[in-house]
């Protein structure tokens, strides 16, 4: 266990990071958030007790010591407090986020999980047919590696929705009367999925394509991949002893790659009007909602970390050589 | 955003231990322009620094400027070569004005990243232990930290008016770039350290920081050129990326922002195309050779990477070359002269 | 049988299992492709040992990958016959096998053991997994339990215990290693196992073990082995015939006892005098001047002349060709024994009294090895 005990730490520490990071960015840069909430609401009457609140949370004309406003906020953040969200009526940020998270945590997701597997299966393809047209991929998948994500979304929405009608351009479902488990509700947020979860394979695919790509090259040079073709194995399982080695570095990459595919996806999001963090963290800004904002960035820290969790567990799984040090 | 998928990088050549190019490869170094992906990116990369310069100067109209009341945009026409935007500005013009900010944005931010990361990577290897944890570790939390959202609550924060200032955006886009270089610097530096050249140096009673300016850091000069290079990607796709989101200065154009007004009026969804797509298409091409650049280092530290067809070996180009498959030899009966 | 073969003791022509004629194997293609090997004639009878000898760059190894055609690019073979005789009779030429025809034969007939088995063992795989892949490749209708069995057989054969079989490479010694290699290669009771530097990187001790097993087991179980190493006082001590390579073109072949006692090939003595022998008379050890040539600019005439301390004026014009020499099927690439009288007094050492290797009485190898196999 002693890999994933270190991981463990390791994201513990992150986790405590970003949430000092979340506590110290109001405090530390110049300006009066609370003002610019206020002359946000413009007028509308906020109670003492709400500005007060405000003021506590964001350390403005308190006497508190910075130490004890820290405490305090870990005590919330343990809590599940997240402050109130002051651009939609003073709900708590958590059921804001709570309502968003199931719309981004499924849509990139299964997109990275397809991307993975489709990338890393191209990049086995492009690696062992070294020397074929398929060479000729790689400039092109640079291409879509540099394209920024919002761009190939407005490139999807124009090809698939506007010019050929086949896939709403936007939204997460129909205004249907109720969300239900039926068979319309579901293909109908299927149907508004497909683009955005389109979007964000292309633009990452590409960069698990390379990787991939690489290490089997160099893996493929290896001489138990001779051996396995001097015994006789079939192609696929001579190609299998390779990729089951080249994959390893892609999966310990994946911390890497994680935080530009949330980013990435994010950004889609907002091209997409998809109701999940993505729109709200850009509203957020736009509505000075910064206690929206600070919830926004640690759920999104927490949620990456986790998938690294997960990424570890899968390379511990895969190679014994760690699970017997583990 | 989209840009540098750290995998590649974290993964390919450049992170691993010991396959720096020997310390007297210089000759190798002469060589290195030879290769196509280089020449490639060299070639796009010096149009985009062109239009960079001169851009705002042969732009055929002023960016600014409406040319009528409408507010449907005009595909191309012989006037306006990229057509208008809603509020019928020439695209063109407003594509040639935009490279500027976000080359220079993206230059500034590449040099403070590779500074810190050049800093914090080769001290955390050259002095190892409590340091090296230290920095490892911040390092990496960078690293795992996604940066989209962090570089949101600060321009929240920041608020419109700070966002405006370029240099403040570089900075902030640098505090988010310069944790993958400092991670590969430090694993290459490790490796050189323990290196003999190093150790007799030590044993000579050098001082640390002359041994890292004399020894160490000259030899990591392919690494920093790459982690540079990634940087300025990197740069080029934050600073686009918060463009599109309309959080810098309006009073200059550059592609994000061309990109954001396109948006604003929904131009994806009303068939608009030569608004958004040349926008795209620069920064997209614009990364792209900066990624072949970059790729063109990696091969050069690790040549096993090359690809047949864009910056094969001569050899491997030879007229009427077989190409054969794993574990089976080709045979190619030629007529060679016995002995 | 091809009357044009040329190599090998007449009398065990009969029992020829791989002839390999006029091979040429180049890295690269066109014009600055660079001839590895060139032109070589060998012959591996049922159950010898036979040993290829050379520097490193000779092309020993590139001739064995190439014969079975798992040379990586951008080798390429480019003339000659790699003939493979089955034990039912039939021959298949390798060079012209397809794809599916190879992975029939191959590790059926001709496995493959390499040097330092931590990279020829997949890191991710367990023994077992290794062990028995090839097992389901070959035999489709084999049980999992039964695979499992001749896997326990295999290790118990180099002597590891069955509780290895859920190991993992990394958990193994490298002596460890080389044994489930050599297990393995022996899965699908092949009748040839090559055998490319297979202890080179062992410490001598082990080295020894692992040398004495793997005679055991031909023994046993009668294959043949091309065992390829730099390390000609070890193939004087295991091999039967020995061949030895310079610059990709085969120079001498002979039982390993009149190589040892009687070399006819200036190269040969060079290697000899490379090396402690292990057993036999003191020589001093002088090695070769020089190194070996760069394969893109051999020199005319024969390869080996500007090394040669007996050159004549003929040998920088002509090459010399592989030509029978002596008794006992020897034969020699060298000016200086055509005629053999005009050899210097090294080179004409007279021949050992044994005979040549003989195939062994029966197909089982019953028969202990004669000639040279003094281990």
């Amino acid at each position: 266990m002693r890999t994933i005990a270190r991981r463990l730490a390791f994201y513990a520490a992150t986790a405590i990071v970003a949430i000092s990071v979340d506590f110290l960015i109001p405090r530390i840069i110049p300006g009066n958030p609370v003002n610019a909430i206020l002359a946000r609401m413009q007028g509308a009457t906020l109670s003492k007790a709400t500005i007060a609140g405000l003021d506590e949370q964001y350390g403005v004309n308190t006497k508190t010591s910075l130490w004890t406003q820290y405490i305090h906020f870990w005590g919330n953040v343990l809590h599940g407090n997240l402050g109130t969200s002051t651009s939609n009526g003073f709900v708590a940020v958590s059921t804001v986020i709570r309502e968003a998270l199931p719309w981004t945590l499924g849509l990139v997701g299964v997109a990275t999980v397809i991307s993975f597997v489709l990338g890393t299966l191209i990049g086995v393809l492009v690696a062992w047919r070294r020397g074929t047209w398929l060479d000729n991929l790689l400039p092109a998948t640079t291409f879509f590696q540099a394209a920024p994500y919002f761009f190939i979304a407005f490139l999807a929405i124009d090809l698939f929705s506007t010019k050929l009608g086949w896939l709403p351009s936007g939204q997460g479902h129909q205004d249907l009367d109720f969300p239900a488990l039926n068979w319309t509700y579901i293909s109908d947020v299927l149907d508004h999925a497909v683009l955005p979860a389109l979007t964000i394979v292309v633009a990452s695919a590409a960069g698990w394509i390379i990787s991939m790509r690489n290490v089997m090259v160099t893996t493929m040079d290896e001489d138990y991949v001779l051996v396995a073709a001097a015994k006789g194995l079939h192609r696929r399982r001579v190609i299998w002893y390779a990729a089951r080695n080249a994959v390893l570095p892609s999966i310990s990459g994946f911390s890497l790659a994680i935080g530009f595919i949330v980013s990435g996806a994010l950004l889609t999001e907002i091209v997409f009007s998809y109701p999940g963090l993505g729109l709200l963290l850009v509203n957020a800004v736009s509505d000075n909602d910064y206690a929206l904002l600070q919830g926004l960035f640690l759920i999104i820290t927490l949620a990456v970390l986790a998938a690294n969790l997960i990424a570890d567990f899968v390379y511990v799984f895969l190679d014994p050589r760690i699970r017997q040090e583990a | 955003m989209a840009v540098g998928i750290g995998t590649d990088r974290a993964t390919g050549a450049a992170s691993a231990p010991g396959s720096l190019p020997a310390a007297g490869g210089r000759s190798r170094a002469w060589r290195l322009p030879r290769s196509p992906k280089i020449i490639v990116g060299l070639v796009m990369l010096a149009v985009f620094v062109i239009i960079a310069i001169i851009g705002p100067l042969i732009a055929p109209y002023n960016p600014n400027v409406s040319f009528a009341n409408s507010s449907v945009p005009l595909p191309p026409s012989g006037a306006h070569w990229l057509g208008t935007t809603a509020l019928q500005q020439d695209v063109l013009s407003q594509l040639l004005s935009g490279g500027r900010s976000t080359l220079l944005v993206a230059l500034i931010a590449g040099v403070i990243a590779t500074a810190l990361s050049v800093i914090i990577g080769v001290t955390a290897g050259y002095l190892g232990g409590l340091a090296d944890d230290v920095l490892s570790m911040l390092a990496n939390i960078f690293l795992v930290m996604p940066a989209l959202p962090l570089l949101m609550i600060l321009f929240g924060f920041l608020g419109h008016s700070s966002a405006d200032n370029d240099l403040v955006v570089a900075l902030v886009i640098s505090i988010t770039g310069w944790a993958w270089g400092a991670r590969v610097l430090r694993a290459q530096t490790l490796s050189l350290r323990n290196r003999d050249y190093v150790d007799s140096a030590r044993l000579i009673g050098e001082s640390n920081w002359r041994i890292i300016g004399t020894e160490i850091v000259p030899n990591l000069v392919p690494v920093i050129a790459s982690s540079f290079l990634f940087t300025v990607l990197y740069g080029v796709g934050t600073y686009t990326a918060i463009a599109f989101l309309g959080y810098v200065n309006p009073d200059h154009w550059s592609w994000g922002s061309m990109l954001f007004y396109s948006q604003e009026v929904n131009a994806e969804t009303s068939g608009y195309w030569w608004w958004f797509v040349p926008p795209g298409l620069a920064v997209a091409f614009l990364g792209t050779s900066l990624a072949l650049l970059n790729f063109g280092i990696d091969e050069f530290v690790n040549p096993r990477l090359r690809a047949a067809g864009l910056s094969g070996h001569p050899s491997r180009r030879t007229r009427g070359r077989t190409r054969q498959s794993f574990g089976q030899t080709a045979v190619i009966r030629a007529d060679r002269g016995r002995p | 049988m091809s009357q044009h073969i040329v190599t090998g003791p007449e009398r065990s022509r009969g029992d020829a299992l791989l002839e390999i004629h006029g091979l040429c194997v180049d890295y690269g293609q066109g014009s600055d492709a660079v001839h590895a090997v060139t032109d070589v004639d060998l012959v591996l009878h049922r159950g010898e040992v036979l040993g290829l000898a050379g520097e490193s760059g000779s092309g020993k190894s590139t001739l064995a990958m190439a014969a079975t055609r798992l040379l990586r690019e951008p080798g390429v073979i480019t003339a000659g016959e790699v003939r493979l005789h089955y034990d039912t009779g039939s021959v298949a030429d390798l060079l012209e096998a397809g794809t599916g025809a190879l992975r029939v034969l191959r590790w059926s007939e001709v496995s493959l053991v390499i040097q330092s088995a931590m990279n020829a063992l997949n890191p991710v795989m367990s023994i077992r997994t290794q062990l028995t892949d090839a097992l389901a490749a070959h035999v489709p209708d084999m049980s999992r339990r039964s695979r499992r069995d001749r896997a326990v057989e295999l290790l118990g054969m180099v002597g590891i215990s069955a509780d290895r079989l859920g190991s993992h490479p990394h958990e193994l010694s490298g002596g460890m290693r080389q044994r489930v290699m050599i297990a393995m290669a022996l899965a699908l009771r092949p009748q040839i196992v090559i055998m490319d530097e297979p202890t080179t990187a062992l410490d001598v001790v082990t080295q020894r073990e692992i040398l004495e097993e793997l005679i055991d087991l031909r023994d046993r179980f009668g294959f043949a082995i091309l065992f390829i190493t730099h390390d000609l006082s070890l193939l004087i001590e295991i091999a039967d015939s020995i061949a030895v390579m310079y610059a990709g073109r085969l120079v001498e072949r002979a039982s390993a006892q009149a190589l040892f006692r009687a070399p006819r090939h200036p190269y040969t003595l060079g290697l000899l005098h490379s090396f402690p022998a292990l057993h036999g008379p003191r020589v001093p050890m002088t090695g070769i001047p020089g190194s070996p040539p760069d394969l893109r600019m051999l020199p005319s005439g024969c390869v080996f002349h500007p090394r040669c301390r007996f050159a004549l004026a003929r040998c920088a014009d002509d090459a010399p060709p592989l030509a029978a020499t002596g008794t006992g099927g020897r034969v020699v690439a060298c000016w200086l024994q055509h005629p053999p009288e005009s050899a210097p007094t090294e080179l004409a050492r007279p021949e050992p009294g044994l005979e040549a290797w003989a195939p062994p009485a029966t197909a089982d190898g019953q028969a202990a090895t004669q000639g040279g196999s003094a281990a």
